[in-house]
This record gives structure tokens, C-alpha cells and sequence, in this order.
């Protein structure tokens, strides 16, 4: 399905997370963060390019990969996306929510 | 001469040296299988075990057994590659190849969350994917006589993604069985959206859950075990209390392969998802749960992809462009207690839908609903992985690309 975001039609699954990755750009991560209810500063852009680096390396998100990351630690994390920080800041940054296979 | 050598005699291991001594020419190839322990385990016993449906004796066996004559096999630990010159430095001597195939696979690693692995490890904190573990629990669950039983997946990705929903399904029946199901709180608490993610599956099986009353706690990222209070605490401060807790720590892949400098955070292989090739180096081929590519970690997989990574080895040998032809192809049966199971296929791009299996109309194995069928398949399942599976014999109607054949595909897109 599309849906209208910062005045581009863009691909999004049901749940709203962007199934083209390429049609990605900065004004969509900040309407899908305002939102969410979330204050963009260069810390969370910081974490959305760390996201979308492991996506194009095809690696997978985790929380050892973040502890090991050395950018940002899992408390912080938590601090910059409240809820669910995956599920959020996956959403943001225009890649797949983590999920299992059934 | 020329040497192929394979790191690991697990289940991709075996099936690899199997595939190759058929095709590689003796007098030009010699070929050496590593691993540091002898016994070769049955891993999904490991899920039957704790409950007593499995003795010892039926997960495991002598690795040197299903290793095919003409391998050179060594019993002996790795300690690194060192892939610019292309040599592998075991405990006493070091190897030289041509060719190199990482079948190490992935381990728990429980040290990675804080109060895990401590005083109360197979005590009231159990694990069920080692053999250890396994029977810790079983005798364990003789003797329990109740209380809050939680069921933990620490954080993704795990090897054979839905064994601990297997896990609560089956208490549920072994506490039925035992008729102490009342004393039994069964709790199941993940750090994804729900113990189904995937939206066929969650339509279809998600009364599996309630019928069985197994509840879910979901988006849970533990931050610590506290086994002084029995209770895991997540990131944001919600707390779970627990009596017994079988949880599914970190899964890495092996040290050896972080020692290599061959990891990414992990210690999984960056490797081609179509070709199985090494991203780093062109004559090291990954196979199983040793590589980062987003298929699930289980032998189904090794064994589908056993068959292009045989031939993408003697397409590299003959200078010939490598076929990108794996697919993710999975199948995967799941026990879902009182001797029934169901059965998933899916690939990176079709998730799991309903269907017949592997004849369209005909099955005689159901998708993605519980039958009896299914369960005798999933006990059949370890003849054919001690007689076919290890000796890279294909299965029968189940080729190593998934078919859509027999599948309700319709009106369902691919979510990724």
C-alpha cells in the first residue's frame, strides 16, 4: 500500500514501515518520528544511520551489536526511542522491523 | 594435490565433505574434515529430551561414523585462519588449502547477559540447546513439582527460531500428562513483536496460545537475570518473575572465527546469500549457522544449501561464474504438544502460508495447521537425518528450491 509522507507517496506494509528502502530520504524519518511523538536530534539521527549501515550490509540488528557498536549504549537507546526502541527506530530509519520466521 | 579443508562436523560439515569426495577427483584432491569433539549430536533431540520423549542414546552418535571414507578427519581445536595466506592453525599443526568451507555454526553464549550464567545455571536457569543443558532440565522437570515456568528467547537471531514456542507447547501437554497442568504457570517472553511475527502465521496459529493458556510477554530486551529474586528485568525496567527459567541465550558463532577477524558482531560470517561465498575471500565458502546470510538457522537449510555450494565449489574450481541460486528455502516442522505438530516452508521472500506438503492436493503433510501427520513426520525426520541428511542424500519430492506448489499464496505479498 502507499501512503503520504512529507508529501511523497511512499511504499509502507500495514504497519506503516517502509517496504522500498530506497525511497527513503532525511523528511521522511522526521515525519514518521514527529508522529511517534519523538524530537529528532543528531543523537537519534546518529542511530538511524547506524541502522541503516548494518541494513545495507545485510547484517542483522542486535543488542550485542549495539553494546559492541560503540556509539551509543542499550540505556541511551532506550532514552532516545521510549517504548519499544527497535520497533521505532526501524521505523524512522526506513528499514524492516526485527522479526522471526513464523 | 590440492587441499578442500572443512572447519566443523556438525550437521553442514558432514554433509559437505559427503558432497565433495563424490565430485572431487582423489588424485588431485585431498580432503580433511576439523572438529574438536568426537560425538556427533542430534540437536533437535534437544527438544524432546527434557521431557523425556528421547533418551540419550537417540541424540548422539561417533562424528567419525558419517564421515566418508577418503576424508582425512581431525579431532583437534581450531585456533584461527589466517586467510592471507591461506592456512587454518590448529591446536598441534596447520593446514594449507585451496579451498576452505566454515561449517562451525553458532553456540549459546550465556556469559553475555549479566546474572545468567551463575550459581543458578541448570539449577533454576536452564538452557535446552546444549546436549548438557538438555538433561539438566530433564531431570530437572521429574522432579518440579510447579510454580512459574518461563519460556525466554534473550534476543534474535537464534538457531531454530521456534524451538522455544515448541518448548511451551510441549510443557503444556508434559504438565497435562503429569496432571499438575494447575500448579503451572506458563509464561512466554520474547523480545520481538509476539511469539508469531510473521501476519499468515499469527492469523493461523495464534490460538494456539490461548487454548493453551501460555501467555506473552512481548518487546522484552532483557538487561539482566537477578537469580537471587527469580526474576529477568528488561532495558525498560519491566521484571518477569520466574520459579524455573529455560531461556535461549545470545547465539554467537564461534570464537574462532572472531580470532580470524572473519566475524561481524556476532562472530557470523559475512557471506553471499545466494552463493554462499565468503564476501571477504573468494575461496572461503560458508555453510549452516556459521554465516550471516537472513535464512533461518537450522539443518533444513544446510542441507538445502549442501547442493548449491557443491557446485558453486567446482564452478569456482573451473574459473566459471557462481550460481546466486539460494533462496532461504526452510522447512521446518513444530511441535505443538499431545502428539500433534505443524509444518512451515517458507524462503527469504514467501513467508509460511497453508498448503499441502509436498504433493499439491495431496500432502500427505498439512502447512501451517496441526496434524498427527505431521508429528509422525517430525519423528521420522531423525531416520532421514542419520541416513540421508548427513550423507547429502537428497529428500525425496523436496527439492533445495522451495516450490510454491500446493501453497495458498494468493492475496499474500511479501512483507519485506
Amino acid at each position: 500500500m502507499e501512503e503520504v509522507i512529507a508529501n511523497k507517496s511512499i511504499k509502507v506494509n500495514e504497519e506503516g514501515y517502509l517496504t522500498d528502502f530506497a525511497q527513503w530520504d532525511k523528511s521522511i524519518g522526521l515525519e514518521i518520528a514527529t508522529k511517534k511523538g519523538i524530537e529528532m536530534t543528531d543523537r537519534h539521527w546518529e542511530v538511524v544511520d547506524y541502522l541503516q549501515d548494518k541494513h545495507k550490509k545485510e547484517e542483522a540488528l542486535s543488542i550485542r551489536g549495539i553494546k559492541k557498536s560503540g556509539i551509543f549504549n542499550v540505556k541511551e537507546f532506550y532514552g532516545l526511542f521510549p517504548g519499544g526502541p527497535l520497533k521505532v527506530s526501524t521505523m524512522i530509519a526506513g528499514i524492516p522491523k526485527p522479526k522471526s520466521c513464523i | 594435490m590440492k587441499n578442500l579443508v572443512i572447519l566443523g562436523a556438525g550437521t553442514g560439515g558432514t554433509m559437505m565433505a559427503n558432497h565433495m569426495i563424490k565430485r572431487l577427483p582423489k588424485k588431485d584432491w585431498k580432503i580433511t574434515i576439523v572438529d574438536q569433539y568426537k560425538t556427533h549430536y542430534y540437536q533437535p533431540g534437544f527438544l524432546f529430551l527434557p521431557f523425556d520423549m528421547y533418551k540419550s542414546k537417540d541424540v548422539k552418535k561417533k562424528g567419525g561414523k558419517f564421515i566418508p571414507k577418503g576424508v582425512n578427519y581431525i579431532l583437534q581445536k581450531i585456533d584461527k585462519i589466517v586467510p592471507e595466506k591461506n592456512e587454518v592453525i590448529l591446536e598441534n599443526e596447520t593446514l594449507n588449502y585451496d579451498i576452505l568451507i566454515i561449517a562451525t555454526g553458532t553456540k549459546i553464549a550465556p556469559e553475555e547477559t549479566e546474572g545468567m550464567l551463575g550459581d543458578e545455571w541448570h539449577k533454576s536457569i536452564f538452557d535446552f540447546y546444549t546436549y548438557e543443558g538438555s538433561k539438566a532440565l530433564r531431570n530437572k522437570l521429574r522432579e518440579w513439582e510447579g510454580g512459574k515456568l518461563v519460556v525466554h528467547i534473550t534476543e534474535m537471531p537464534i538457531k531454530c527460531p521456534v524451538a522455544p514456542l515448541e518448548f511451551a507447547f510441549l510443557a503444556d501437554s508434559f504438565f497435562k500428562h503429569k496432571e499438575m497442568r494447575d500448579k503451572v504457570d506458563i509464561t512466554y517472553v520474547t523480545p520481538l513483536d509476539g511469539a508469531f511475527t510473521k501476519p499468515k502465521a499469527t492469523e493461523t496459529l495464534h490460538y494456539l496460545l490461548e487454548e493453551k493458556q501460555i501467555k506473552e510477554v512481548t518487546n522484552f530486551n532483557i538487561e539482566k537475570v537477578d537469580s537471587e529474586n527469580g526474576k529477568i528485568i528488561d532495558y525498560a525496567g519491566v521484571e518477569v518473575e520466574y520459579d524455573l527459567l529455560v531461556t535461549t541465550p545470545t547465539n554467537l558463532g564461534d570464537e574462532m572465527i572472531e580470532r580470524s577477524g572473519l566475524g561481524d558482531d556476532m562472530n557470523f560470517v559475512p557471506t553471499n546469500k545466494g552463493s554462499l561465498q565468503s564476501k571477504q575471500h573468494e575461496n572461503i565458502f560458508v555453510i549452516g549457522d556459521a554465516s550471516n546470510i537472513p535464512a533461518s538457522k537450522a539443518g533444513s537449510v544446510a542441507h538445502f544449501e549442501g547442493e548449491i555450494l557443491e557446485d558453486n565449489i567446482m564452478r569456482f574450481i573451473e574459473g566459471k561464474p557462481l550460481k546466486e541460486e539460494f533462496d532461504g528455502h526452510s522447512n521446518c516442522f513444530i511441535e505443538t504438544g499431545n502428539g500433534k505438530a505443524l509444518l512451515i516452508d517458507f524462503n527469504y521472500t514467501q513467508e509460511p502460508v497453508t498448503g499441502q506438503f509436498p504433493f499439491p492436493g495431496v500432502g500427505p503433510l498439512s502447512l501451517l495447521k496441526e496434524t498427527r501427520m505431521n508429528h509422525m513426520g517430525k519423528l521420522a525426520f531423525r531416520w532421514i537425518y542419520w541416513n540421508m541428511l548427513l550423507k547429502g542424500t537428497a529428500i525425496p519430492f523436496v527439492s533445495n528450491a522451495m516450490s510454491k506448489k500446493g501453497k495458498n499464496i494468493e492475496n499474500v505479498e511479501n512483507k519485506d
